[in-house]
């Protein structure tokens, strides 16, 4: 290494040291702290979730049960429902893009790093928010969809269903941001070189994701919003007598709920590729149909979403259509399954935890894709809606789908965070335990919803013959919590005492492996030039890299959307803590809101100071700009005022 | 799978059509899901065994020529499923004219049952039972008091939603008698899991009978304990909710109770109706069914024992 290139990197470590102390974490607006955070907060919510469960299990494991109430247990599933929904499958997803997609495209941060910053706390706020409430006896149990009237002011009265659609408020907030960041970023941040044609297919599945969170998040942000107003300040959105509509409700719940199934599951099919192309040692087959396969799916998934209301008594010819639309959905992922087994087929396999539980997702998930099929035809939907048939699917897609693919991807990128290997063991005895708990759980559901078992019960009578299905069901769920503190005891021991992985332990194609491990704060010395599709495969021994950046302010490299050609420079904040603040005063607004709306008004104002803090230039920016000015002029043989 | 219950166990025209359905997806999804893991571990084996990864131009065009055969084939297989779909739909979403029509409408938390006729004194209501004729097409009209609910009764059909402010309908014909069960398959609150109905499919004789005799008033007392017991219950709190044709109460809050003792269930399918389960209900119904609307009842032991003797009486 030259003696340039240490001064740079002694340069790029000072303008991006990462402050320390409790301000320094309050002020942190680096991409991959947040990431890890979002990630990290995320498990915890999985964990209580899934504390929230193994209690339902229990409940059902004996029928006429009285371990649990029926207010308790209704509780329960709602808050299962909604912590998994909303406060682990999206935000842990946006984690990992937040952690991955800046070096995956080969730039120092994402765009707006405070925006960042204030995502991660809004969305821990609006969780602290729901559980408080929840400790404090106020936990929403309405169902994660929170249907009219029973939502209603009507009949649930208290504060259980405001904290709900308040809680939905803060996740949105949340998820939007991510969104527009990673767009920005994923469009204008990528290294020269990686035109739009040799994007990573996580990327690419990011992409896809954040466009359909800004399209599907406004729908229900309406529909809970409506719903805040009918019960706070009695507007009649969806009162029926005063001439709203209860099924309104549903056409906006459903038209985010849906594309949200698929904001869950598509991350998951960018995870897949990347884990297949690493350990089949060749680049996914079929790039450009992967790519379309993805988008098609994000476009089709805004049209199905009133296949989740074939019992409301809709015309059978728009049935007809959306269950059409359903089926088709179907092809695209269907065409990915298949272009991964062409990847295997012609691949050179190496079997590590990762790759497993990719082959864990084959198993599972095409289970749930067939069910979901099923359940796409009205006269079966009929029968199967909400029955625990439904319980089965979509814990088949959302677990197979999605969560198989993340632990895979825990592993994978396991070293790239903490710089050591997990123990491959363990690893693949929680994968086991896994995969054969899950089946045991989930599996008898299908058998109980066909055999008339609904939904949402908290109790059955002996004469129902649902006994031994469901005892079975809730032992299976022990082989799940075992796989999981495994699988975390693994990592928590791993970080600290696993064999050190170095950059690329798998030999994967993207440019994180080619960064330290754990990266650097400015991930990497020199922004990369890529030169093909798989951009460490493809890269020459002498590959060039961009010089020229300046080192001592927070720089990237903005490029042109299509051909990622070099365009300008653009500096970026650095750590602040204005975003927590603003958090802060955001929480305040929604939180209070739902106790007096004055509150929102109070809390909209702080907010505003905290914004002129925001928003406030930096004298020696200012300065900086200035000085850069006149040297432009004098270069040019301008004259300069003095 | 037999069931009283069971979407599996079909005892009339639709749901033996759904039934005949599901095998046909039920079948065409397993040969998919076989076929698909079988190339999956075939790829499994020939990827372990091999050293380097084979991607030069002819491997790369099999393998193009096998994923669209592979999409082909899934959507010929999805074509067919969906035109039989569509043509299952068909047949048991129309329906000629119906011989009968029932009223279902959904409280929290239990039925209320109607059959309409033109004659105001024909008319039949009662609670978390339906009786029909077997080999008749009936028109079921739902429709509901509070949240929303659906009425499913898989052994019949599937399930339609109870929906504020709209009339939903559809059609079940029974093709054997029998007891089913039925139950509220959206979550309508606190009790969801304890609103069932029971659904007893007989021969248009003996429902000919039954209709008859739910469109008589409800008998009169015949003990001394029974006339007592109906003095208690027109002076309890209990005429604020219930009716009993042929008394004076004829509040419509709570179930009608005119033929009460002819039913199996009580509290909607959540109890057996016994003299056991009755007195209980009345006297802590909240204990029995926590959130319910019917309140709990100070009655002294003989009170007890007198209406309980009378509403026995209903039959």
């Amino acid at each position: 290494m030259s003696e340039y290139a240490l001064t740079d990197e002694r340069e790029l470590h000072a303008t991006w040291k990462p402050a320390t102390g409790l301000l320094g974490w309050l002020s942190e607006t680096g991409h991959k702290p947040i990431g890890l955070r979002y990630i990290v907060t995320a498990m915890c919510f999985f964990g209580a979730a899934g504390l929230e469960a193994a209690l339902m299990r229990l409940q059902l494991s004996r029928p006429n049960n009285t371990l649990l109430g029926p207010d308790t247990y209704n509780q329960l599933f709602t808050m299962h429902g909604t912590t998994m929904m909303f406060l682990f499958a999206v935000p842990v997803m946006e984690g990992m893009a937040i952690y991955l997609v800046p070096l995956m495209v080969g730039t120092r941060n994402v765009a707006f790093p405070r925006l960042n910053a204030y995502g991660y706390f809004v969305y821990l706020f609006g969780g602290i928010f729901i559980y408080t409430m929840f400790a404090l006896g106020a936990g929403a149990d309405a169902g994660w969809f929170a249907y009219v009237p029973l939502s209603g002011p009507g009949f649930s009265p208290g504060k259980r269903v405001d904290t709900w659609s308040q809680m939905i408020t803060f996740t949105e907030l949340s998820a939007l941001v991510v969104a527009i960041e990673i767009t920005v970023t994923a469009f204008k941040q990528r290294a020269p070189g990686m035109s739009l044609n040799r994007i990573p297919l996580f990327v690419w599945s990011m992409i896809v994701t954040s466009f359909m969170i800004l399209f599907a998040m406004p729908s229900v942000m309406l529909g809970s919003g409506f719903l805040a107003l009918d019960r706070l300040v009695a507007t009649h959105f969806f009162n029926q007598s005063e001439g709203g509509d209860t099924i309104l409700y549903q056409h906006l719940f459903w038209f985010f709920g849906h594309p949200e199934v698929y904001i869950i599951f598509i991350p998951a099919l960018g995870f897949i590729s990347m884990i297949l192309s690493a350990f089949t040692g060749r680049k996914v087959f079929g790039y450009p149909v992967m790519v379309s396969s993805l988008v098609f799916t994000g476009f089709m998934a805004f049209g199905l979403w009133v296949h989740h209301m074939f019992a409301t008594g809709l015309p059978q010819l728009g049935e007809s259509f959306f269950t059409a639309a359903s089926i088709v959905i179907s092809i695209p992922t269907g065409v990915q399954i298949f272009c991964w087994i062409a990847t295997l087929w012609t691949g050179r396999l190496v079997i590590r935890t990762p790759l497993l539980y990719v082959l864990g997702f084959f198993i599972v998930f095409i289970i749930g894709g067939l069910s979901g099929v099923m359940i796409a035809s009205v006269p079966l939907d009929l029968q199967l809606h909400d029955t625990f048939f439904i319980v089965a699917h979509l814990h088949y897609v959302l677990i197979g789908g999605a969560v198989f693919p993340l632990f895979g991807a825990f592993h994978f990128w396991f070293p790239k965070w903490t710089g050591r290997m997990f123990s491959e063991r363990m690893g693949r005895l929680s994968f086991w335990l896994l995969l054969i708990g899950f089946n045991v759980t989930f599996f008898p559901m299908h058998l109980l919803g066909l055999m008339g078992m609904p939904r949402r019960v908290y109790t059955y009578g002996a004469q129902m013959g649902w006994t031994a299905l469901n005892q079975l069901a809730s032992a299976g769920a022990v082989f799940i919590v075992a796989s999981i503190v495994i699988m975390l005891t693994n990592f928590f021991v791993s970080r600290r005492s696993g064999e050190p992985a170095g950059n690329n332990p798998w030999n994967a194609d993207s440019l994180e492996w080619s960064t330290a491990s754990p990266p650097p704060p400015y991930n990497f010395l020199h922004i990369p030039v890529v030169s093909g599709a798989n951009a460490l495969w493809d890269a020459a021994p002498d590959q060039p890299f961009v010089t020229g950046m300046r080192t001592h302010r927070r720089e990237v490299l903005v490029t042109k959307t299509l051909d990622a050609e070099p365009d300008h420079r653009e500096e970026i904040p650095g750590a602040t803590i204005v975003p927590f603040f603003l958090a802060l005063t955001t929480t305040v607004a929604l939180w209070g809101a739902i106790f007096f709306a004055w509150w929102f008004t109070v809390g909209t104002l702080l907010s505003v100071i905290v914004l002129l803090f925001w928003f406030w230039p930096k004298r020696e920016d200012v300065e900086e700009h200035l000085e850069n000015e006149r040297k432009f002029t004098l270069e040019r043989g301008g004259e300069v005022p003095t | 799978m037999t069931g009283i219950q069971s979407a599996l166990d079909p005892a009339g025209v639709q749901a033996a059509q759904i039934h005949n359905l599901w095998h046909l997806f039920l079948w065409v999804c397993a040969a998919v899901y076989v076929v698909t893991v079988a190339f999956f571990l075939l790829a499994l084996i020939k990827g372990r065994r091999r050293v380097e990864p084979v991607v030069d131009a002819a491997s790369e065009r099999r393998m193009t020529i096998a994923v669209g055969t592979g999409a082909g084939v899934t959507i010929v297989a999805l074509l067919g499923l969906l035109t039989a779909s569509v043509a299952t739909g068909h047949a048991i979403g129309t329906f000629g004219n119906a011989k009968l029509e029932i009223q279902v409408t959904g409280h929290q938390w239990w039925w209320e049952v109607t059959y309409p006729h033109a004659e105001a004194d024909k008319i039949i209501r009662t609670a978390n039972e339906i009786h029909i004729p077997t080999g008749t097409p009936i028109l079921v009209r739902v429709a509901t008091r509070d949240v929303i609910h659906s009425l499913w009764m898989p052994n019949l059909h599937g399930k339609r939603d109870l929906i504020p402010g709209r009339v939903n309908k559809f059609w079940i014909e029974a093709d054997r008698p029998g007891v089913f069960r039925g139950q509220c398959a959206e979550y309508c609150g606190m009790q969801h899991a304890n609103m069932a109905l029971v659904v007893v499919a007989e021969s248009p004789a003996d429902f000919d009978r039954w209709e008859q005799h739910q469109r008589t008033p409800a008998p009169d007392p015949k003990t001394a304990e029974q006339l007592r017991g109906r003095q208690a219950f027109l002076s309890l709190p209990c005429v604020n909710c219930h009716a009993i044709t042929g008394t004076d109460a004829y509040a419509t809050l709570g179930p009608d109770l005119t033929h009460l003792a002819t039913r199996t269930t009580l509290a909607a399918g959540t109890l057996i109706n016994n003299k056991g389960n009755l007195s209980g209900w009345i006297l802590n119904a909240p204990a029995i069914k926590p959130g319910n609307q019917m309140p709990a009842n100070v009655l002294d032991a003989q009170q007890l024992n007198d209406v309980v003797a009378y509403l026995e009486s209903l039959r």
